[in-house]
C-alpha cells in the first residue's frame, strides 16, 4: 500500500525531491540553533527563535533594507559559483573576484589617486569625475571587468596548461588580498581614516527614492538599486544556462569536455568564457559591497568572506540562479535577525553556528536527497 | 530441481518504464544460465536487483532455498553473489591488488596487510588462468585485463554465485575465448555463474538454459541443447531474425575520402601508432579497417575526425581539410559514430532529446537568433526515437544516463545518420546492441551506401566485417597491410594479415 505522497508524480520529480532537502537542511538548521538556545537561556529561547524566524523583517522595512543591502553581494557570488558550477567548474575564487571587483569599482569612485614622482606624492584628480551621474555606472563596469579579468586567468591556465581551476583560484584570492592593500596603500590612501579614500556621491549606487521607504522615519538603510541589477542578472544567468545556444555549449563543455570537442565545440574558448563570467559576476559583488556611504576599503590583509559564503548559498540553491536569490535572501535575513539576537542574552555567534550546521547539511544533500527519497519512495509492508 | 537461485515474481517500475514485470528466474547450482534479450528489455535492472543495487517494487528472491533480502550490494556479497558491471567499477589510479581487497582490507595495528592478499592472488589467478599482474596500476592494463581484476574481485571476496553483464561486449575475439574457457573453468569448480549476452553464439557454445526477456516480461526459458540460434533469436525479437544480410553488389563512384600518408604520433609510446597510412573511400561502397583491436585503428579515426592530431593529409570531396578544426570537417560532411559512446558520443548528463541536437544544434531551425527553439528541437528528437526504435522511459525527456546501453548507442547512430552527410565513419557501430537493432543498423549502413554516400567503418567483428563490407583494410600496429575484396577474402588471408604477416 503507497500512501498518497508516494504515488504522486512529485517522488518523480527530481527538482522537488532536490528543493525538499535543501528545505531539509535550513529546518534542521533551524531546529538545531533553537535546541542550542534553549540550552543557554530557557526563559528567552521561544522570543529568541521567533526573532531568527523573523530574521529580516524584525524592525519593519528599515531591517528589510538592511536585508536587501546584505544580501545583494550574496547573490552575486553565488551566482558567480553556481554559473561557473553549471558549466563544470568549481570557482572557488570568488572572493578573490571580488576584492578586484570591489578595487576597481572604489578606484574610479574615489576623488583622487596618488601618483608619484620619485620619493614624492602628488595628489592628482579622478578623471572619471568628469562622468557626472554616470559616475557610478562606470565604477560597477569596472568592477565587472576586473572580476572577470581575474576570472579568466585560471580559466587561461586550465584551458591551456590543465591546472586544476581549484588550486589556482584558491591562491588567486591570496593574490587580490595583497594586490588590494598594495594599491590601497599606494594609490588610494586616506591616512586620515586609514582606509581607502571615500567614494564621491555621483559614484554611489542610486538609492532611487528607496530611502523613504526603507526607513522608521529616523533612521534609513542604504538600500540601492544594486539589488535590482543582482536580480536582473539572476533572471539574465537563469535564461542563458537555459534557452540560449550559448548556455547549450557551455553545459555541454561543463558536463564532458571530450563529446563536446567531438561535437566541433571549442572547449578552450568556452571554458575561458564561463570563467570570466563567473568571476564578473563576483567582481559586481564586490560593487555592491562598497559603492554606498560610509563604506571604505580597507588595507588589512583579509580575504573576504562573501566569496565563501557564495559556495554555500550556490550550495543551498541548488545551482540554479532563482535558487541562489532565495538562498541568498535567507542568509541575509538570519544574519539581520542575528543582530536583535543581541537585545536578548544570546550572541550574535549563534546565527553563525546555525548558518553552519545548514551549510555542511547543504553539502551533505546527498543524503538528505536520499533521505527524502526513502520516504517518498518506501513501500508500507 | 535443487536451486540456489530463485527470483519469484520481480517487478520493477522505472519513471514511464517497467523494466521487468513478474519475472521468475530458477538457476540451478553449477548451472551457466544466459540471459537474453533485446537493448532495454531489463537485463541489467534484473541483475542490478539480484545483486542489491536496485529494490523490486514486488517479488522475492530465493537463495539456496531459504528466503533472503538483497538491500545492497554488502548484503550481496555476504550471501556469495559476485558482479561484474556492463562498465567496469574500478578506481583508476590504484593498483590490481588494491582493486581487488578495497572494502575487504585486512588490517593489522591499522595497517593495511597486502602481502598476503596479494599472494591469495597470485593463487587465484593461477588456478583460474586468469593472468593479471597484480602490481600494475588498472589506468596502465587492457580492457581485457580490467575484466580479469573485476572477476577476481568476486573470486576474492569467495562468491559462488557470478553475474557477467555483457562481458563480452568489449573483448577482442581471442579475449573472448580466453573467458569462455575461465568461465569453463569456474563452472567446473561448481561456481553458478549468470550471463547476460547479446551474441547467441556464445550462449550456444557455453550456456545450460536461457531465460528470454522482451520488453521487461519473461517470454521463454530454453534448454540451450535442443535450441537453435534461430530460435532464440525469434523467442527474443518475437518475429524470425535475417541472419543473411541482403546486399546488392556495390557500384563504387568518385572518391569522397582520401587518406595520404597520415602518421599519428603517440608521446606514450614513442612511436607512431598509425603509421603512413593512404587509401581512399569511395561513394557507394563501405570500406572496412579491420584488426586486432590497439592496432591504430582508433587513432586513425579520430585523426580523420579532427580529434588529433597527426601528420599527412586528408581529403575530403577533393578539398585539403587537414588544418581545419572538427567542426568545420563535420559541416563539410563528415558523421562520425564514435567508438567510445560514454567518452564522446554522449552527454551522460543531458536529457536525450539534448544529446540528439549534438551536431545541429548551432543550426536552424534548432537555433533562432542564437536561443534554442524547443518545439523544433522536441519534434526533431521525437521522430529520430520514432524512426530508430530508441527506447527509453520518458522518451526525448529520459536523463540519457539512465538509458540502456544498446539504446544509448542507438541515439548516436540515429544523430549521426540522419544528418546525410558524404562520409559516414562508423567505429564499432553494433558494439553491445541486440541482434535485431544489429541486422537494423547493418541495413541502415548498406542503405546509406545505396544512397551515394562512402562509408568507412572500423569493427573487431570478422563476422562484422565479412557480411557489410565490401573492401576490406587490415591494420596491424598502425602500418597498411593491405586491401582486400570482401566478397572474394578468405578468413586465413584476412587472419594472417591481421597478426602482421605477408605484408
Ligand atoms: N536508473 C534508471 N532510471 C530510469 N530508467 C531506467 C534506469 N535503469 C534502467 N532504466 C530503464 O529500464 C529499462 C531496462 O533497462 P536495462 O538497463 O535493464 O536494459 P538491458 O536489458 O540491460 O539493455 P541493454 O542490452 O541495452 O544493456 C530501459 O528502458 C531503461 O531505460
Ligand atoms: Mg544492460
Amino acid at each position: 500500500m503507497k500512501r498518497w505522497w508516494q504515488r504522486s508524480a512529485l517522488a518523480e520529480n527530481e527538482l522537488f525531491v532536490s528543493s525538499l532537502s535543501s528545505v531539509l537542511a535550513i529546518v534542521i538548521g533551524l531546529l538545531f540553533g533553537f535546541l542550542l538556545m534553549v540550552v543557554v537561556s530557557p526563559s528567552e529561547s521561544i522570543q529568541g527563535f521567533r526573532i531568527i524566524l523573523t530574521g529580516g523583517f524584525n524592525d519593519g522595512l528599515l531591517s528589510v533594507g538592511s536585508m536587501i543591502v546584505f544580501a545583494t553581494p550574496l547573490i552575486f557570488t553565488g551566482l558567480s559559483v553556481a554559473f561557473a558550477y553549471r558549466t563544470g567548474l568549481f570557482n572557488i575564487g570568488a572572493s578573490g573576484q571580488l576584492m578586484m571587483g570591489a578595487l576597481a569599482a572604489t578606484a574610479v569612485g574615489v576623488p583622487q589617486w596618488w601618483r608619484y614622482e620619485g620619493e614624492l606624492r602628488i595628489a592628482m584628480d579622478n578623471p572619471f569625475l568628469q562622468l557626472g551621474s554616470w559616475h557610478w555606472v562606470a565604477a560597477l563596469l569596472a568592477a565587472l571587468l576586473a572580476g572577470a579579468l581575474w576570472g579568466l586567468i585560471p580559466g587561461v591556465l586550465k584551458a591551456y596548461f590543465n591546472v586544476n581551476e581549484v588550486v589556482a583560484t584558491i591562491m588567486l584570492n591570496y593574490i587580490a588580498m595583497f594586490v588590494n592593500s598594495l594599491v590601497i596603500t599606494r594609490y588610494l590612501f586616506n591616512s586620515l581614516i586609514g582606509r581607502a579614500f571615500s567614494v564621491v556621491p555621483t559614484a554611489l549606487f542610486p538609492r532611487m527614492g528607496m530611502e523613504n521607504i526603507f526607513t522608521d522615519g529616523l533612521r534609513s538603510s542604504q538600500a540601492n538599486v544594486s539589488f535590482f541589477i543582482a536580480i536582473f542578472f539572476v533572471i539574465v544567468i537563469y535564461f542563458v544556462l537555459n534557452y540560449t545556444v550559448f548556455g547549450y555549449e557551455l553545459k555541454a563543455v561543463g558536463f564532458n569536455r571530450d563529446a563536446a570537442r567531438y561535437a566541433g565545440m571549442n572547449a578552450k574558448r568556452n571554458l575561458m568564457l564561463s570563467m570570466m563570467i563567473s568571476g564578473g559576476l563576483a567582481g559586481m559583488g564586490g560593487a555592491s559591497l562598497y559603492l554606498f556611504a560610509g563604506r571604505n576599503l580597507d588595507p588589512v590583509l583579509q580575504i573576504l568572506p562573501q566569496g565563501f559564503d557564495g559556495i554555500a548559498i550556490a550550495l543551498l540553491g541548488l545551482g540554479s540562479p532563482i535558487g541562489v536569490f532565495f538562498a541568498g535572501m535567507f542568509f541575509s535575513s538570519l544574519k539581520v535577525g542575528g543582530q536583535f539576537l543581541q537585545l536578548l542574552s544570546f550572541r550574535i555567534e549563534i546565527i553563525d553556528i546555525i548558518i553552519s550546521v545548514v551549510i555542511y547539511l547543504a553539502a551533505l544533500s546527498l543524503i538528505l536527497n536520499r533521505l527524502v527519497l526513502y520516504v517518498l519512495k518506501r513501500e508500507k509492508q | 530441481m535443487e536451486t540456489i537461485i530463485e527470483m519469484r515474481g520481480i517487478r520493477k517500475a522505472f519513471p514511464g518504464v517497467v523494466a521487468n514485470d513478474n519475472i521468475n528466474l530458477v538457476v540451478a547450482p553449477g548451472e551457466i544460465h544466459a540471459i537474453l534479450g533485446e537493448n532495454g528489455a531489463g537485463k541489467s535492472t534484473l541483475m542490478s536487483i539480484l545483486f542489491g543495487l536496485y529494490k523490486a517494487d514486488r517479488g522475492e528472491i530465493f537463495l539456496r532455498g531459504e528466503p533472503v533480502s538483497i538491500d545492497n550490494p554488502n548484503d550481496a556479497t555476504r550471501l556469495g553473489i559476485g558482479m561484474v558491471h556492463q562498465h567496469f567499477k574500478l578506481v583508476h589510479n590504484f593498483t590490481v591488488t588494491e582493486n581487488i581487497v578495497l572494502g575487504q582490507e585486512d588490517r593489522a595495528n591499522g595497517l593495511i596487510q597486502l602481502e598476503e592478499a596479494k599472494q591469495k592472488i597470485i593463487a587465484l589467478s593461477d588456478q583460474y588462468g586468469l593472468k593479471v599482474n597484480p602490481d600494475s596500476l588498472i589506468e596502465d592494463i587492457s580492457v581485457g585485463m580490467q575484466q580479469r581484476v573485476e572477476i577476481l574481485k568476486m573470486l576474492y571476496r569467495d562468491a559462488d554465485i557470478l553475474i557477467f553483464d555483457e562481458p563480452t561486449a568489449v573483448l577482442t575475439p581471442q579475449e573472448v575465448q580466453e573467458l569462455i574457457n575461465v568461465m569453463r573453468e569456474l563452472s567446473n569448480e561448481g561456481k553458478t555463474i549468470i550471463l547476460i549476452t547479446h551474441k547467441l553464439h556464445e550462449i550456444k557454445s557455453i550456456a545450460d538454459r536461457v531465460t528470454v526477456l522482451r520488453k521487461g516480461a519473461q517470454v521463454a526459458v530454453l534448454d540451450v541443447a535442443t535450441s537453435s540460434i534461430a530460435d532464440m533469436a525469434e523467442a527474443m525479437v518475437g518475429r524470425p531474425v535475417v541472419f543473411d544480410l541482403q546486399k546488392a553488389e556495390s557500384t563504387p563512384g568518385d572518391v569522397v575520402l582520401s587518406v595520404r600518408g597520415l602518421s599519428v604520433y603517440s608521446p606514450v609510446y614513442k612511436k607512431n601508432v598509425v603509421n603512413d597510412m593512404t587509401f581512399d573511400v569511395r561513394r557507394g561502397e563501405i570500406l572496412c579497417i579491420a584488426g586486432v583491436e590497439g592496432n591504430g585503428q582508433t587513432q586513425l579515426i579520430e585523426a580523420i575526425a579532427g580529434l588529433t592530431e597527426s601528420q599527412g593529409e586528408v581529403w575530403l570531396l577533393g578539398e585539403n581539410i587537414s588544418d581545419d578544426s572538427i567542426r568545420e570537417r563535420n559541416l563539410k560532411g563528415i558523421s562520425h559514430i564514435p567508438e567510445d559512446r560514454h567518452k564522446h558520443g554522449l552527454v551522460l548528463d543531458f536529457k536525450l532529446s539534448n544529446n540528439l541536437i549534438l551536431q545541429n544544434y548551432f543550426e536552424p531551425p534548432m537555433q533562432r537568433r542564437m536561443m534554442l527553439n524547443f518545439s523544433n528541437i522536441n519534434e526533431f528528437s521525437a521522430s529520430l526515437i520514432e524512426r530508430f526504435d530508441v527506447r527509453s522511459g520518458k522518451g526525448i525527456h529520459t536523463n540519457t544516463r539512465s538509458m540502456s546501453g544498446g539504446n544509448q548507442q542507438k541515439a548516436i547512430i540515429a544523430r549521426e545518420v540522419i544528418r546525410d552527410t558524404d562520409l559516414l565513419i562508423a567505429v564499432q557501430p553494433t558494439r553491445g546492441l541486440d541482434v535485431g537493432a544489429i541486422e537494423y543498423i547493418h541495413q541502415q549502413l548498406i542503405a546509406q551506401r545505396d544512397q551515394g554516400k562512402a562509408v568507412l567503418m572500423v569493427s573487431l567483428e570478422l563476422d562484422e566485417v565479412l557480411s557489410v563490407s565490401d573492401r576490406i583494410l587490415v591494420m596491424f600496429e598502425g602500418n597498411h597491410m593491405g586491401e582486400f575484396d570482401a566478397a572474394t577474402v578468405s578468413d586465413s588471408e584476412l587472419g594472417v594479415a591481421m597478426a602482421g604477416g605477408n605484408r
